[in-house]
């Protein structure tokens, strides 16, 4: 079964990443590389991404006849846009949550975890059934 | 699978014989199934240009031994041989390669592994796919199916089994090992039904002719060949079950012309004969119900109480909700709506929320008259599908309700 754990920018219990100390910065990083690997070496990593911040984002929306329109941030919602993700392909939905608990909880100031919040979500690859 | 299909179904024929001779001569099956791997890709590659050998299964033996020679040379194999050596087996007859090939399936299908784990690893060293092949068919990188099989035959060793037929005692449960996994091989490729997963079809081929090598060597089980004959009466209506646009079509729905006959009668005469042998088990209860749906000439003509009959023993031997889910729809067929939403009232604490349960609720209430009832249902099992042709097609459902 493959779930997407999703990760937005906020969501976590700790200032911006860029008030962190660089150690921090580099203790976090090494900590998602890890996690990586390990996810790599138990045969369940199918994709991670880290998406860019939310400054190069771009909304937009069209008619598909007018030229489209394109917003460019800044955005006030920032913290709901996405951060990143990992797509896995385990046993169960258990497995998938024991993983988002992992990534949540990833060392940022102090090294205490994050307490990052992780949306699973279930990605709709199972086969049909005979209806 | 580039290469022409000669030398593919070659090489899926001798790989298994190839790794029994490998792990007879080394012991180690784990690092024996890694070399024969590279001896099949490096075999892939330059038979097609170069000509296939005039002794295939030396070339590959040869090749897959002298990368186990090359590979026991590293210290970290010398350890790991040291310590398999210790329980390997005492030499004694060597088994044929009608027996490797079985040897092989059980210790792929080891009830130590999980699906997950067991149907790569069954693909691979029995079936002769490349790790490549079999990251394809399940949508995922090929390094971390790779990590998979080495995981699952890691797993596989510290289980303690060696190469070896399975005890008179453990015999049945391992053989219904090998079957559920083969069964769900089958399933993967026969219910993958649209755009990137249309590749998998070649799964449910794999999973018969796999079963089709089980059933020469064991032609006198009875389970075996109801397997081998539910696949095909099973795989007949694959081209009616999707339209043109990969949207699912139920049973009921189908043009029956489109049906293949050919794998029909196969599989009917493999399942009478098998019948006439006495007691039937699960695999040939369900090979019955796939016949008897099979030999209907529309959905309201098909032989329902026979359906639910049939049903009825296979709940008795398996504890499995979804048989009694499908007994219920047999029973409204047979008997009316109202017969089969009663049945499904008992199985609501065993499949509460799943997204069967309510399609097959929405679909009695349509059938009793009640469109209302029916659209919600069909939402919420849309809601709790994971499956993109399912949502479609609950979805369409619901829609179809509402306009009403």
């Amino acid at each position: 079964m493959k779930y997407m754990l999703l990760m937005n920018y906020g969501g976590a219990d700790c200032a911006p990443m860029t008030e962190w100390a660089p150690e921090e910065i580099k203790e976090h990083i090494a900590f998602q590389q890890r996690l990586g690997q390990e996810l790599t070496d138990s045969g369940e990593l199918v994709d991670a991404q880290g998406l860019s911040a939310p400054e190069l984002a771009r909304f937009v929306k069209s008619d598909g006849q007018s030229p489209p329109v394109v917003t460019d941030g800044p955005f006030p919602e920032s913290k709901e846009l996405l951060a990143g993700y990992w797509v896995v392909d385990v046993e169960n939905e258990e497995r998938a949550v024991e993983i988002a608990a992992k990534a949540s909880a990833a060392p940022g100031p102090g090294g205490a975890p994050i307490r990052q919040t992780i949306e699973v979500r279930q990605v709709m690859s199972v086969p049909a059934s005979e209806l | 699978m580039n290469s022409t299909p000669s030398v593919e179904d070659l090489l899926r024929d001798l790989a298994p014989r190839v790794l029994g001779a490998v792990v007879h001569r080394h012991g180690d099956f784990a690092a024996a199934e890694d070399a024969v791997q590279e001896a099949l890709v490096a075999a892939s590659m330059r038979w097609p240009t170069e000509g296939v050998p005039e002794r295939p299964y030396g070339w590959l033996t040869q090749v897959a031994m002298r990368r186990m020679v090359d590979q026991q040379r590293s210290e970290a194999a010398r350890r790991r041989r040291e310590d398999l050596a210790a329980s390997r087996e005492p030499p004694g007859a060597e088994p044929s390669d009608r027996d490797d090939t079985l040897i092989l399936l059980f210790l792929c299908c080891h009830p130590a592994l999980t699906p997950a784990s067991a149907i790569p690893l069954t693909l691979r060293a029995v079936g002769g796919l490349t790790t490549a092949e079999i990251a394809k068919a399940f949508l995922v990188p090929e390094a971390t199916m790779g990590q998979r099989i080495s995981r699952a035959k890691q797993r596989i060793t510290s289980s303690g089994s060696g190469f070896r037929m399975p005890t008179a005692d453990e015999f049945p449960e391992r053989l219904r090992s090998v079957l559920h996994v083969l069964y769900l091989i089958f399933n993967e490729g026969y219910t993958a039904s649209v755009g990137p997963n249309l590749h998998r079809g070649e799964l449910s081929g794999e999973a018969i002719r796999l079963t089709r090598a089980v059933h020469a060597l064991l032609s006198d089980h009875p389970e075996v060949a109801g397997l081998l004959a539910l696949m095909p009466l099973t795989d007949a209506r694959r081209p009616a079950r999707t339209g043109p646009d990969g949207e699912l079509i139920p049973l009921a729905e189908q043009h029956r012309d489109r049906w293949d006959r050919g794998l029909i009668a196969e599989g009917t005469a493999l399942l009478v004969d098998t019948l006439a042998k006495g007691s039937a088990g699960p695999y040939q209860l369900q090979a019955a119900i796939a016949a008897v749906h099979d030999e209907a000439p529309s959905a309201e003509q098909t032989d329902w109480p026979q359906i639910l009959a049939l049903y009825g023993l296979l709940e008795r031997m398996s504890d499995n909700p979804m048989v009694s889910l499908n007994r219920a729809i047999a029973a409204a067929m047979a008997y009316g709506p109202q017969a089969g939403l009663k049945l499904l009232d008992g199985l609501g604490d065993r499949l509460a929320g799943h997204h069967r349960l309510h399609a097959t609720r929405a679909h009695l209430l349509e059938l009793a008259g009640d469109p209302a009832a029916a659209a919600e249902q069909y939402r919420v099992a849309a809601s709790r599908t994971a499956s993109v042709p399912e949502r479609h097609y609950l979805t369409t459902r619901a829609a179809r309700l509402n306009q009403r």
